[in-house]
């Protein structure tokens, strides 16, 4: 009761300050003392993230950051640009690792482990954590190579069939089966962009990882590329658990169960998805999805 | 209202400007022409120098003699017998052809121009006709024999427009030659000597092979260390070295290194392989080390920019699925990055090629008659041949030097055809 009476006199307190907001720009409000609002943690938790903070540099582009991504869930992250939550959403799988000058502290688990152990080996960690990246980036190899390419590094097939199978049900559930299933040794770079990301999804999924990071997956893709892709990451939630960076908000309210929002680094609201869009506790997130910056 | 009058104004400002600018845009570019033309007419120039020279050096002139194969006179008489056949005087038989054709002749001087007419190394041929076809033994048949260079010199110079050059020749021997012409007994034919013999004083027996043998097995032990290390260095660099002040250090210094004059690794490789490490001179193997000193900067350099060069999302992708550093190198990196490092490798190999200075350092400029057969066979190679024949006092070589220059550019541009074509096979797009 007296956390939403706090929230409650917080929301308060913004409403009261609303002019302000609206006049000047949101950027430039403190946010120095600012703590998530709405439901970040869950009971279910397949990934949990506490206190982190992340640096490029001398730079902090993550302030203490705490986030849970429930089992089988679809996590949405909005915010405007440069809010970090790409920088967010490639530590949960140290994609972050390749940036020499970039530092991660805090705690970071999936399904209590911590991946940022110095001990742990990032290759099986990607295997359990795969990602779908902005620009759809298939290897200049055939589409059946793409595919078999994960299998085939971490050993899971001793068989051709096996690997087929493998193939055939990644592509057949990435909805992209029957469009190539007559060249399956074309090269994959001759798709559409629509097809490359799709392909790009079903390369990911033939590891069997058990959460999938989506990086803006379809922002470089037209509105039909882009239903198609929607539809598919609902269909694959019933499997996977998702983290999916976007700048559409239509997107995220379509595909997710939570979203999350970001502003400067900071994770300002978390909130049943349908909440944040008709209903949100913070009045930066509300400026945000109501178009008033971003 | 008050605007119109105004845009009209800005308008014809735009119009009074834009002639000049047309005129600055044309002039820019006729920069851009001129310096083209400029640089295909010195390479005109060059090639009509050099092909000009040295096309006559394909060619040798050869003279019909009647030769009598005696027995008697070239002292054979087993055929099966080896020793018999290697201490023949073939030269001698010719020798008597020629008195028999200038019966005239008799002084001793004379006789021994008149020797000249025939190359000292046209015995060989005769050697190995007898070898070939001993039933020819005691027979008597008309044989074209390779004429001397002096007179293979004349021969050519006789259409040219300056006149036949006589250089060092009496009446005498003018006269011969211009009998044996008369008679239809001198001709030019393809000069396979040039192609199939090693280094010689007689310009009509030199030939480039043992350079051409020479340059391929220094470039084979070139590109077998160069590459390999260039690669291994540049993956290293671009993948695994952190960037700090170290790194920054040798990247300066490989930059520096690929500056440096060839001579200098000359004189390192001097020091080191064969002061030190008492390797012989003069062999391919100790040229192979230090053009591999001289051409791994080229390499390294090319191959980092190669890699660097492999789009940031290729790498992302395979990192993404789980792939370790090595897997993203070896299956997606070093792929991608392949014709950029090749056509860095073989610019590499072919300024190696070209390479005079450092070999010179190690003694791969000794006159080596034989062709070599192996990288611990003393040899020279082709920049380093056409040092020795530009050096050379015998006005034949000076065609002979053209030629080489020519065979040399023919692998220069053979190989840099090969690095674009080979950029173009496996340049993939994605």
């Amino acid at each position: 009761m007296e956390a939403i009476a706090e929230n409650t006199a917080k929301v308060d307190n913004m409403i009261d300050t609303k002019k302000d907001v609206q006049n000047n720009s949101p950027e430039s409000a403190d946010l120095s003392n600012l703590e998530t609002v709405g439901i970040p943690f869950s009971d279910n938790a397949k990934m949990s993230m506490r206190d982190v903070d992340v640096f490029y540099g001398d730079k902090q582009a993550i302030h203490g950051v705490g986030l849970d991504i429930g089992q089988n869930e679809v996590l949405a992250m909005i915010g405007p640009s440069g809010c970090g939550k790409s920088t967010f959403l490639r530590c949960l799988n140290r994609m972050n690792d390749t940036i020499d000058i970039c530092k991660v502290t805090g705690s970071l688990q999936l399904e209590g482990q911590d991946i940022y152990d110095p001990k742990l080996d990032v290759v099986p960690l990607r295997a359990r954590v795969g990602m779908v990246f902005q620009k759809p980036n298939p290897f200049p190899k055939s589409i059946y190579d793409n595919v078999a390419y994960g299998p085939r590094i971490h050993g899971l097939v001793s068989r051709r069939a096996e690997l087929d199978e493998i193939v055939e049900t990644s592509l057949q559930r990435a909805g992209l089966w029957n469009e190539v299933k007559d060249r399956l040794h074309a090269p994959g770079t001759g798709l559409s962009g629509g097809q490359q990301q799709r392909l790009c999804i079903a390369r990911t999924i033939a590891v069997s990882p058990e959460v999938i990071l989506m990086d803006e997956p379809c922002s470089a893709l037209d509105p039909i590329a882009t239903a198609k892709i929607e539809e598919l990451i609902a269909e694959l939630s019933e499997n996977f658990t998702i983290a999916i960076v976007t700048h559409s908000m239509q997107q995220a309210a379509r595909v997710s169960n939570r979203t999350a929002y970001f502003h400067l680094g900071k994770l300002v609201e978390v909130n049943e998805t349908e909440k944040v869009f008709t209903n949100p506790d913070h009045s930066l997130t509300e400026a945000y999805i109501t178009g008033r910056f971003g | 209202m008050a605007s119109a009058p105004e845009n009209q104004k800005t308008i014809e400002l735009v119009n009074q400007n834009l002639a000049k600018r047309y005129r600055a845009e044309k002039r820019f570019r006729a920069y851009g022409i001129a310096s083209i033309g400029f640089g295909l007419l010195c390479l005109l120039f060059l090639f009509t120098d050099i092909i000009g020279k040295g096309h006559t050096a394909f060619l040798t002139t050869y003279v019909k003699l009647n030769v009598e194969l005696s027995t008697d006179a070239l002292d054979i008489y087993d055929v099966n017998d080896p020793q018999q056949i290697a201490g023949a005087d073939y030269q001698g038989v010719l020798k008597k052809a020629l008195r028999e054709r200038f019966p005239e002749v008799t002084g001793r001087r004379d006789k021994r121009a008149l020797y000249g007419i025939v190359s000292s190394g046209a015995g060989f041929e005769i050697r190995t006709l007898i070898e070939q076809q001993p039933e020819l033994l005691n027979t008597t048949l008309d044989l074209w024999v390779l004429a001397d260079d002096d007179y293979d010199t004349y021969y050519k110079s006789r259409s040219s427009d300056e006149g036949a050059y006589t250089g060092r020749f009496n009446e005498k021997q003018i006269s011969w030659i211009e009998t044996l012409i008369a008679d239809g007994a001198v001709e030019k034919r393809l000069n396979t000597t040039f192609f199939n013999a090693g280094d010689s004083r007689e310009p009509e027996q030199a030939g480039i092979r043992g350079a051409i043998m020479g340059s391929l097995f220094t470039l084979l032990v070139t590109l077998a260390l160069s590459f390999p290390i260039g690669v291994a260095s540049a993956v290293y660099l671009e993948e695994y070295a952190k960037k700090n002040k170290f790194t920054d250090f040798i990247e300066v210094n490989i930059n520096n290194l690929a500056a440096v004059p060839s001579i200098i690794f000359g004189l390192l490789g001097l020091a080191i392989f064969i002061n030190f490490f008492e390797m012989p001179r003069s062999i391919p193997l100790v040229g192979g080390f230090v053009l591999t000193l001289m051409t791994l900067p080229t390499i390294i350099i090319s191959s980092r920019a190669a890699i660097k060069a492999v789009p940031p999302s290729i790498r992302e992708a395979a990192m993404g699925i789980g792939a370790s550093k090595m897997q993203v190198i070896l299956h997606h990196v070093l792929p991608l990055a392949m014709p950029g490092m090749l056509t860095g490798a073989i610019i590499g190999m072919a300024q190696a090629l070209g390479e005079t200075a450092p070999l010179l350092m190690i003694g791969m400029v000794a006159f080596i008659v034989d062709v070599p057969g192996s990288i611990s066979d003393p040899s020279t190679v082709l920049p380093v041949q056409i040092f020795l024949w530009s050096d050379s006092p015998e006005r034949a070589f000076v065609e002979k030097t053209s030629a080489a220059i020519m065979v040399l550019l023919g692998f220069l541009i053979i190989m840099n055809t090969l690095a674009v074509w080979l950029r173009k096979r496996l340049e993939r797009r994605w």
